[in-house]
C-alpha cells in the first residue's frame, strides 16, 4: 500500500472537494441528484386527512408521472413549518418547485412567485369560477401569484344531544342566543369551546368573522386607513369578554389547532369553531369516541354556521394554495402538473378522499355528489361561499398579511378576556395595525 | 490566599505538561523532512520547493491547520452575523431585497410594545433560571459528589433531562400542561392540593411560570455534571484539614468549596446565560409566544416577525439587540475569569 503523507492527502482531499463537490454544485446550480431527467419537487403539509396524502402517493402522482412524462417528488411537512421553508427557499433561491401556502401567505412572497395568471384563468372559466376568498388570497391585484388548491370550510362542530338537553333545539341564529346558549351549556358542565392561543388556524378563524359580524374592520377599502378602533369593534371586544366568562372552557387561551378537537372528543366541550376534521375522525374511529350514553359519538355530532351578529354572518376559511416559486427551474413542469391535478377528472379523486373537509377552489365542487352522501357534512359545500378574507375592507395583501400572522386581532381578544379593558385592548390594536400599515 | 498558592503548583505542571508536549512534537517533524526530502525527489522543483519549504516553517503549518476552523467560523459563524446586522439595517422582506434605511428598524422596534414585554421577558426569565438552576446544581453536585451505591447510575440518570431533544421533551411537558388533559392537574387534584383545575398556560404569569420550570428541568443537569466535575478536582485534603482546626460543613463550603469552584461556575453559568438569553425552542413549542404575546422571548418573537411575517429585516434588528446585552454579560464574566486565571 502507498503512503499517504500529510501533503499528498492535503493535496488529494482539496482537489477533490473543489472539483467535484461544491464547485460542482455551485457551478450547476442545483443538487447533483436533479441532474437527469425533469424531476419537480413539491412541499406540502402532512395533510389533516392522512387518506388524501395516500390517495396522492399511491393514485394520482403515479398517474400525473405518467401522464406529464416527469418525475415528481412529493415531500409533507408539518402546517407551522411551511413558512419557514417558503423563506428559507426563497432567500437562497433554490428549493422545492412548488410549495404550499396557507390563507394569504401568497401575498407575503409576491415578489418571488412566478405568474399562474393563465392556468388560474382557464380554471376560473372553466369550473364555475372561483370563489371571492379564494382570488382574495392568491390574486395581487394585476396577476395570480398562487393557485389555490382547496378551502378548508371553517364551521361549528356541537354536540346535538347536549344542546337538545339545555332546550336548544336548533343551532343558535346570532350571536346573542349563542351566548345564552353557552350559559346554559356551561352551566351544565359542557362549555364551549374555542382556541384563542398562537396557532395559524382556529383562534384567527374565529375572531375575524365576529369582528366583523359587529361591523368591525381593520382598516377602510383604501386598503391604507387604519379602522378598526370604531364602536362596532369595541361592542364585539365588550360581548366576547363576557361571553368568554360565561360559556367557555378557559383552557383555550393556550389552545393550539388540535386542543379544541382533542378537548372535544374527550366530551370535554359542547361546540367549537373547526374544521371537519372533529367529525372524521369520530367516523375514523367510532369505537373510541362514544358519548356518556357509550353510543358512538359520531352520531351526535352536527355542524353548523358562526351566528349572525348586526353587521351580518361571515366566516374565515383555511385556504390552501400552491406557490409555483419564481426561482424555479421547473416552472413549466409545476404548471403542468398544477394543470394536470386540478382538471376535474384527476382532482375528483382527491377531492373524494377528503370527505368533505376541503372544498374545492371553485364554485363547480359545490354541487358534487360527495356532498349527497353525508347529511351532516353537507353544511360544508358552499361554505367558501360566504368566507371572507382577512384585510377586509381593504384587499387581502401584504400587510393584511403581516397582521394575520402576528396574532393582533386574534391577541386584542385574547388581552380583552384576561381582563383589560375593550377600549385599551382595542386602542393596543390600533396602534399594532398603524405600525403595519403606515409603512 | 491559601487558595492561590495550591493552585500555582498545578499551573506549573500544566505549563511542564506544555512544553514537553512541544519537545515530543520534534521527532515528528524529523520524519516529516524526510517524507518530504523522499517526495522532493519525484517532484520537480521549484515552486513545490518553496511551498514545501512554507508548510515546514511551523508559524505556517500551524496557519495552515488552523484555516478549516476558520473558515469554518467565518463561513457559519461570521458571515451570518455580518449579513445580519446588514439585514437589519436595511428594508429586506422575503425575496424583496431591501434598500439602506440606518437604523429605521430599531427605531421601530423599540417603539414596539410586543418587543418590549419580550426584553423584559427574556432578562427575567434568563435571571431567575440561572440563579435556580445554579443553586439547585449545586446543590445536586454536592450529593452526588458523596459515595453512595449505585452512584453511576444516578448520575447517568441525572443527565437525562439534558440529552433527550429538547423538542421532543418539551412536547412531554405540553402535554403535562395541556389544559384538558394536565397529569400535573389531575395529580394535584387527586392529592386534594386544588379544586379547579389551573390554567397552566393559558394565563400570561402561569405561562411565564411553567417556561421557567421546564427550562430550570433541562438546565439543571447541565450545572450539577459540570458542577460535580469541578468539585471532584479539589483535594479532599483541604477539607480534612479545615475540619481538624473546627470548621463547620457551612464554612467548609464557603472559605474552601465556593472559591476553589468558582472558576468552573462562571464558565457554566456562562454558557448557560448564552444558552437562555437566546432560547426558542422550548417557548416556541410551549406557548408559541402566547398568550397574547405573554411569553415571546427574544428569538421566538425575532422568528415570528422575521420568518411568519417575512420581514427579514425586522428580524434581524430584534435578534441583533440581544447582542450588547450578551456582550456586556459574557466580557464581564470573561474578565473575572481571566483575572482568576492569572491570579
Amino acid at each position: 500500500m502507498p503512503r499517504v503523507s500529510r501533503r499528498n492527502l492535503l493535496k488529494l482531499s482539496g482537489t477533490g472537494v473543489a472539483a467535484g463537490g461544491l464547485a460542482g454544485i455551485l457551478a450547476s446550480g442545483r443538487a447533483p441528484a436533479y441532474a437527469q431527467g425533469t424531476t419537480m419537487h413539491w412541499l406540502k403539509w402532512n395533510d389533516f386527512v392522512p387518506a388524501a396524502d395516500e390517495h396522492l402517493r399511491k393514485v394520482a402522482i403515479p398517474e400525473a408521472e405518467k401522464a406529464l412524462g416527469i418525475k415528481i417528488n412529493m415531500e409533507t411537512i408539518g402546517l407551522n413549518d411551511l413558512q419557514a421553508r417558503a423563506t428559507a427557499a426563497i432567500q437562497s433561491k433554490a428549493g422545492a418547485d412548488i410549495i404550499m401556502g396557507f390563507n394569504n401567505h401568497a401575498q407575503l412572497y409576491a415578489a418571488s412567485l412566478a405568474d399562474v395568471s393563465s392556468l388560474c384563468e382557464s380554471i376560473d372559466k372553466a369550473q364555475g369560477g372561483y370563489y371571492d376568498i379564494a382570488k382574495g388570497n392568491c390574486h395581487d391585484g394585476k396577476n395570480w401569484i398562487a393557485v389555490p388548491y382547496c378551502i378548508v370550510g371553517g364551521l361549528m362542530t356541537y354536540r346535538k344531544s347536549w344542546f337538545d338537553a339545555a332546550g336548544i333545539t336548533s343551532f343558535p341564529k346570532t350571536w346573542d342566543e349563542y351566548h345564552a346558549a353557552g350559559k346554559k351549556l356551561k352551566a351544565a358542565g359542557h362549555p364551549l369551546g374555542q382556541s384563542l392561543g398562537h396557532s395559524v388556524g382556529d383562534p384567527v378563524a374565529f375572531t375575524y368573522p365576529l369582528m366583523w359580524s359587529f361591523g368591525g374592520k381593520e382598516v377602510e377599502a383604501d386598503g391604507k386607513t387604519v379602522a378598526i378602533n370604531s364602536k362596532e369593534t369595541i361592542a364585539s371586544v365588550k360581548f366576547m369578554t363576557e361571553f368568554w366568562k360565561d360559556s367557555h372552557d378557559d383552557g383555550g387561551l393556550a389552545w393550539d389547532d388540535s386542543s379544541n378537537n382533542r378537548a372535544f372528543l374527550s366530551g370535554t366541550i359542547s361546540c367549537t369553531l373547526n374544521g371537519a376534521s372533529i367529525y372524521i375522525e369520530s367516523l375514523r374511529k367510532p369505537d373510541q369516541y362514544k358519548t356518556d350514553q357509550g353510543t358512538p359519538m359520531k352520531g351526535d355530532i352536527l355542524h353548523a354556521r358562526l351566528p349572525a351578529g348586526p353587521a351580518g354572518q361571515y366566516a374565515f376559511h383555511s385556504a390552501q394554495v400552491m406557490m409555483v416559486m419564481g426561482y424555479s427551474k421547473n416552472q413549466k413542469a409545476a404548471i403542468d402538473f398544477l394543470r394536470w391535478f386540478h382538471t376535474p377528472a384527476n382532482y375528483e379523486g382527491w377531492f373524494r378522499s377528503q370527505k368533505g373537509f376541503a372544498c374545492g377552489a371553485t364554485k363547480v365542487w359545490e354541487t358534487n355528489k360527495l356532498w349527497d352522501e353525508d347529511p351532516v357534512m353537507k353544511p360544508f359545500h358552499n361554505a367558501p361561499s360566504f368566507g371572507r378574507v382577512p384585510g377586509f375592507a381593504g384587499p387581502s395583501n401584504q400587510k393584511a398579511a403581516e397582521v394575520l400572522s402576528k396574532y393582533i386581532i386574534a391577541d386584542m381578544y385574547a388581552k380583552a378576556v384576561q381582563g383589560m379593558p375593550a377600549e385599551a385592548a382595542v386602542a393596543w390594536a390600533e396602534s399594532e395595525l398603524k405600525k403595519v400599515y403606515s409603512v | 490566599m491559601r487558595i492561590a498558592t495550591t493552585r500555582a503548583p498545578r499551573l506549573r505542571l500544566g505549563r511542564a505538561l506544555l512544553n514537553q508536549g512541544a519537545k515530543s512534537e520534534e521527532p515528528d517533524m524529523a520524519s516529516a523532512t524526510t517524507t518530504t526530502t523522499m517526495m522532493r525527489s519525484a517532484m520537480p522543483a521549484g515552486r513545490v520547493h518553496q511551498k514545501a519549504g512554507l508548510l515546514e516553517d511551523e508559524r505556517w503549518f500551524a496557519a495552515a491547520l488552523l484555516l478549516p476552523t476558520a473558515v469554518l467560523l467565518g463561513l457559519f459563524i461570521a458571515y451570518p452575523f455580518f449579513q445580519g446586522i446588514w439585514l437589519a439595517l436595511t428594508d429586506t422582506r422575503v425575496g424583496v431585497p431591501g434598500n439602506f434605511v440606518g437604523l429605521k428598524n430599531f427605531e421601530k422596534v423599540w417603539n414596539d410594545s410586543i418587543f418590549r414585554t419580550a426584553v423584559w421577558n427574556t432578562c427575567w426569565y434568563t435571571f431567575i433560571t440561572t440563579i435556580v438552576k445554579l443553586v439547585l446544581g449545586l446543590w445536586l453536585a454536592q450529593l452526588l459528589n458523596r459515595h453512595f451505591k449505585g452512584k453511576a447510575w444516578v448520575r447517568a440518570f441525572i443527565l437525562l433531562p439534558f440529552i433527550i431533544p429538547t423538542v421532543l421533551s418539551t412536547f412531554a411537558w405540553k402535554w403535562m400542561f395541556d389544559p384538558t388533559f394536565s397529569v400535573l392537574n389531575w395529580l394535584f387534584w387527586q392529592m386534594g392540593f386544588i379544586t379547579k383545575r389551573i390554567n397552566w398556560l393559558g394565563e400570561p404569569d402561569l405561562a411565564f411560570f411553567s417556561i421557567i420550570v421546564v427550562n430550570i428541568w433541562r438546565g439543571v443537569p447541565f450545572y450539577a455534571i459540570s458542577l460535580l466535575a469541578g468539585l471532584q478536582t479539589i483535594s479532599p485534603e483541604l477539607q480534612e484539614a479545615a475540619a481538624i482546626d473546627g470548621a463547620n460543613a457551612w464554612q467548609r463550603f464557603l472559605h474552601i468549596t465556593w472559591p476553589l469552584l468558582l472558576p468552573v461556575t462562571m464558565v457554566v453559568t456562562l454558557f448557560s446565560v448564552i444558552q437562555t438569553f437566546a432560547d426558542f425552542q422550548l417557548v416556541y413549542v410551549l406557548t408559541g409566544g402566547g398568550p397574547a404575546n405573554a411569553t415571546h422571548l427574544f428569538a421566538t418573537y425575532a422568528y415570528q416577525i422575521g420568518v411568519g411575517t417575512g420581514l427579514l429585516s425586522e428580524g434581524a434588528a430584534i435578534s441583533l439587540a440581544i447582542f450588547p446585552v450578551l456582550f456586556i454579560v459574557v466580557l464581564l464574566q470573561l474578565l473575572y475569569i481571566r483575572r482568576v486565571e492569572t491570579r
